[in-house]
């Protein structure tokens, strides 16, 4: 605090910049898209209960995707249900990340020969920032892709391009 | 009641609409009708005090890969406790068969299914359209028909891995 001491008279200053600021505001409140698609739901609420308890990283549930900034695809997307699946994340405002949660949604899980009614990995429709792998995912790996995604919003920019999307790795 | 009573009961009033019965099935003994003749045996079936076959269980497709379709029908009767099994038999040019709805509403949406996966058409079915696959699935592509191809393409998005 050397340098600030000298510089401002008045002790309640803090001096940051615009990013570091945006960026801790983005990941400390992450809305999410309230939505399940298969298995991998039943997972991702038992991440929001009591147990496991991802409202402590600030995220809620929203049921709109006007309010929402994060969408976690948990669970297999058929083709019927992309199309709508593609269309919530258009109407969700930017900034917005996508987690895609298990194997369905990453590449199709067990479908990915003989499912005609299976789209081969979600981000074939609209891009995703972490993968995270399990079949289905325990609520740990959840809580790892979130805290994942969190470093990854914690270097954003607002001038550099967007950062490539992270992996959660295997345990 | 046993199978092959029950069968007895059926050859007594349609002989002519039989196919094959098979006592000795490896899973548990069936009966094969006639396509057009499937409704009035399912009434008689559902009808005859001693039968009272109120329970249409399941109603499936089959493609036996060999230029024929089947539908299979699982009976059972709440009153009596006893089960039976039908078939009938169509070629895949043309997959006619004649709907039960009007007997078990049940069959509804099991004979959509049956259309939806195989293209048998249910004639006499009410509202005989599409009912897993979207509405918008390509015009006479049904997934579980054995020669089915993968389209390349739905709506935009790449299909095969």
């Amino acid at each position: 605090m050397g340098l600030l001491d000298k510089r401002f008279e008045s002790e309640n200053i803090v001096i940051t910049t615009v990013e570091d600021v945006l960026n801790w505001a983005r990941l400390s409140s992450l809305w999410m898209m309230q939505f399940g698609l298969a298995c991998c739901a039943i997972e991702m609420m038992a991440a929001s209960a009591s147990h496991f308890d991802i409202m402590r990283f600030g995220i809620i549930p929203r049921s709109t995707p006007r309010q929402a900034d994060l969408m976690i695809v948990a669970g297999t997307v058929t083709l019927k249900m992309a199309s709508r699946v593609k269309r919530l994340y258009e109407q969700m405002p930017d900034p917005k990340y996508v987690i895609s949660m298990g194997s369905c949604a990453n590449c199709g899980g067990p479908y990915w020969e003989h499912g005609y009614h299976v789209l081969k990995g979600v981000d074939r429709i609209i891009p995703v920032d972490v993968y995270v792998p399990g079949c289905p995912p325990r609520p740990e790996a959840l809580l790892e892709g979130i805290i994942k995604l969190r470093e990854k919003i914690r270097r954003e920019s607002l001038v550099k391009k967007k950062l490539p999307p992270v992996y959660v790795e295997e345990k | 009641m046993n199978a092959n009573e029950i069968y007895e009961k059926i050859r007594n009033k349609f002989e002519d609409a039989i196919v094959e019965f098979k006592s000795d099935a490896i899973v548990e003994p069936y009966l094969e009708v006639k396509p057009d003749r499937v409704k009035e045996i399912c009434e008689f079936l559902r009808d005859e005090p001693d039968l009272a076959f109120d329970y249409l269980m399941c109603l499936s497709g089959v493609d036996y890969a060999n230029g024929t379709l089947g539908v299979v029908y699982h009976l059972y009767s709440m009153k009596h406790g006893h089960r039976f099994v039908l078939k009938v038999k169509v070629p895949v040019e043309n997959p006619v068969v004649q709907s039960v709805e009007s007997v078990w509403k049940s069959a509804n949406w099991h004979e959509r299914e049956a259309y939806d996966m195989f293209g048998i058409i249910f004639e006499g079915h009410p509202d005989l359209r599409r009912i897993l696959m979207p509405y918008d699935w390509p015009e006479g592509s049904h997934p579980l028909r054995k020669d089915f191809q993968v389209p390349e393409f739905y709506n935009g998005m790449k299909v095969p891995y």
